[in-house]
């Protein structure tokens, strides 16, 4: 699995390519790979089921168990996945490549979100908050 | 005349505390929009802090109580039924305190105790309907009549509509919505397009309407709420928007701050118009920009209104 801040230069280069039929299977999984950061940071193994057709939806139902403020970016993936599907059914629409660039954009809002929820949930590996500090409040918990 | 439409003339008025200050351009335009309308707002009297989302962290059953204590003087002591808040935070966490005090028994004792701490009758839920000022406008006035009042159209004005994350989340707070077509949806909310295409807007399709702002990172994680503005803007001017019209004094607020510090910090320069939805439809029933509180946000859209007629 790629890292987040990996994700996000692919998510910055895919948003200077020009349009192609690639491009919204490639949103879409770097959608799943942002929500298995999530799922995994938050002690789970990130599920490999379906909800209405998409792992995605599924991955973020999983996210958002016991944590319901995680519902805030319940609308983004279900854009992400609406997305995906206007653009795989109407791959020649003449909207085709503004379509693109939306779903760019929400697949980078996504990616942004999450990252930014990690910090302040103090999960995750990076920067200075993370992991590190949650652990040690468990540790101090745990002594007394 | 429908119920709600007979309700709604005469509501309370909870502005709340971001209305005082950063956003008072939305508490000024709210009020006139209602005079202009011929609908009457009585504040609250000795109104609290909602609680925002600060008190949430520490104990969130002195937030119910705080923001019980404002249905309480808005039911017990004006005899009001119903409680206009036009902040998503306010509205968000008056809703919330209603659903509190009509499901858990720990949040009524501490909102008891503290009542009679505080000196005033305790609210039962049930005692007023909170609504946004989304609500108010849509049922005691509507689209029909909106439009025939309309003198300066907003004809040919594209907006992008951001209702932010909190007007509709979560659900189970909300047990209005989601009741059909004529009520709001929680999932792709319609009432700020239905309002302002009545005025005449060109409302665009705006995939991150209800998108997180990064309001709650501003002050721990400023580069993180700056991007996620940044990406909304560049949403809405990709569906081909030139403006985001608002509802909350947090959003307007994050939205027009990190454009210019997304252009201060990332050098990424964008021209979207951040104008309150109350602001859009004051002027488009013939409201001068200065009547809507123009003047008071931050950023400069006076050029943009004047060009398309509004001044």
């Amino acid at each position: 699995m790629r890292t987040l801040d990996a994700i996000g230069q692919r998510l910055d280069e895919l948003s200077r390519a020009p349009s192609s039929p690639t491009l919204p299977g490639e949103y879409l999984a770097l959608g799943e790979e942002v929500l298995e950061h999530w799922v995994i940071a938050r002690d789970m193994t990130p599920t490999d089921d379906e909800r209405e057709g998409f792992r995605l939806l599924a991955l973020h139902r999983q996210g958002a168990e016991k944590l319901p403020s995680f519902n805030a970016c319940r609308e983004t993936c279900r854009e992400l996945a609406f997305h995906y599907n206007l653009l795989t059914t109407q791959p020649d629409h003449p909207d085709a490549a503004q379509r693109s660039t939306m779903m760019g954009l929400v697949a980078n809002h996504l990616y942004l979100f999450v990252r930014g929820k990690m910090e302040v949930e103090e999960l995750g590996d990076f920067c200075c908050a993370s992991r590190p500090i949650r652990e040690k409040v468990d540790a101090k918990q745990t002594r007394q | 005349m429908t119920d709600k439409k007979t309700k709604y003339q005469e509501v309370a008025y909870y502005p709340g505390c971001a209305l005082e200050g950063s956003g008072h351009a939305y508490n000024r335009s709210t009020k006139a929009l209602g005079k202009k309308l011929g609908l009457k707002l009585k504040e609250v009297d000795n109104w609290n802090c909602c609680g925002a989302m600060e008190v949430k962290n520490i104990d969130p059953k002195i937030q119910t109580y705080l923001s019980s204590r404002v249905m309480s003087i808005a039911a017990n002591q004006m005899g009001m039924d119903t409680v206009m808040a036009p902040c998503n935070g306010c509205y968000h966490n008056l809703k919330r305190a209603e659903y509190d005090l009509s499901n858990d028994e720990d949040s009524v004792a501490v909102t008891e105790r503290l009542s009679s701490k505080s000196g005033h009758e305790a609210y039962k839920a049930g005692q007023v309907e909170t609504i946004h000022a989304l609500d108010w406008i849509k049922d005691a006035i509507g689209e029909e009549e909106l439009a025939e009042r309309v003198k300066n159209s907003l004809k040919g004005m594209r907006i992008a509509n951001y209702y932010g994350c909190m007007y509709t989340r979560p659900r189970h707070i909300f047990p209005e919505k989601d009741q059909g077509p004529d009520s709001e949806s929680t999932s792709k909310p319609h009432f700020m397009d239905d309002l302002l295409a009545a005025a005449g807007a060109e409302n665009v399709e705006f995939p991150l309407k209800t998108a997180c702002c990064g309001g709650a990172h501003t002050l721990s994680d400023s580069d993180t709420s700056t991007r996620l503005v940044l990406n909304i803007i560049r949403a809405a001017e990709a569906a081909g928007a030139e403006v985001i019209a608002t509802e909350c004094p947090t959003c307007h607020g994050g939205l027009e701050l990190h454009q210019i510090r997304a252009e201060s910090v990332l050098g990424i320069k964008t021209n979207i118009k951040v104008i309150y939805f109350t602001q859009l439809l004051g002027m488009a029933l013939g409201l001068k920009p200065k009547q809507v509180g123009l003047h008071e946000n931050v950023s400069d859209s006076f050029g943009f209104v004047k060009e398309k007629g509004l001044a």
